[in-house]
């Protein structure tokens, strides 16, 4: 492992911790982004580099932008003042901690894992384009029907409550 | 320690922090920011296998991160459109204050 891989890591790392234990929203969705943006780092160290921009794209420009929406639409922009943990706090960090404990003990002894690294696979645009025209291409159109469906529920679901009314004779 | 290994720490601990953030914060935005991180620790697993294992050139673990992040934004849009939803109709986004199905 190099080093610079670890580094991104542990930048990541700290994305994520901070993106979970912050006070203020916008400053937890703006941590959040920094974790993506080493998730994506750590892919394109992986040889993934169409999966490193995808993640770039799709991550760090829509999510996190739509998180950001969300937080201002619902108003809640600054940090409140009573408690932003739950009343069994303490039992949801314990149950963290030893599912941690469980995979890391698994992958460090695990003789599943190959021992010997492969050679460097060949990912280009090219590769992953004829990959998902050809032998991928049913998952492919269903994903599609999924987003579609996502986006029609997203926006019947966000409608305003008024205009249901006057709709729901001819919907139910 | 091998690379693979390595790899499987980072998202093991990515995975663990996600989820504690989405089962001790409050707000309903949080918890999806830790279900994304959750989802991102299994597409990191993924692509970790994908570079590592015995047949890269069949790229199905890179397939499936695409189909994966496709899926994980469909659930962001409808996770936010519900938490629009629940803030229009109960005035609040905090998780204990929206009991209505709580038996």
């Amino acid at each position: 492992m190099s080093p610079f891989f670890i580094i991104t890591g542990i930048v990541t790392l700290l994305g994520a911790v901070f993106a979970m234990s912050l006070r203020n929203l916008v400053h937890c969705a703006l941590a959040m982004a920094v974790a993506f943006s080493g998730i994506a780092a750590l892919y394109l160290q992986l040889d993934a580099q169409f999966v490193g921009f995808a993640e770039i794209l799709v991550y760090v420009g829509a999510i996190a932008i739509l998180i950001v929406f969300a937080i201002l639409l619902t108003r809640s922009g600054e940090a409140p003042e009573k408690s932003v943990l739950t009343s069994g706090w303490m039992a949801g960090i314990a149950v963290s901690a030893m599912v941690f404990t469980m995979l890391g003990w698994a992958v460090l002894n695990s003789s599943a894992i190959p021992k010997e690294t492969s050679p460097t696979p060949v990912a280009t645009v090219k590769n992953v384009g004829d990959a998902l025209m050809t032998k991928f291409v049913l998952p492919l159109e269903i994903i599609g029907l999924v987003l579609t469906a996502a986006m029609i529920g997203a926006v019947i679901i966000a409608l305003k409550e008024d205009s249901k009314n006057e709709n729901s004779g001819r919907k139910s | 320690m091998t690379a693979l290994q390595g790899c499987l720490l980072i998202s093991a601990l990515l995975f663990a922090i996600g989820f504690a953030g989405a089962v001790t914060r409050r707000h309903a935005i949080l918890v999806l920011i830790g279900i994304e991180l959750m989802l991102n620790a299994a597409n990191l697993n993924f692509i970790a296998f994908w570079r590592f294992g015995p047949h890269p050139e069949a790229l199905t673990g890179f397939i499936f991160v695409l189909f994966s992040m496709a899926l994980a934004g469909a659930e962001a849009a409808v996770g936010l459109a519900l938490i629009i939803a629940i803030y229009r109709h109960k005035k609040t986004s905090n998780l204990d204050e929206v009991k209505e199905l709580k038996g």
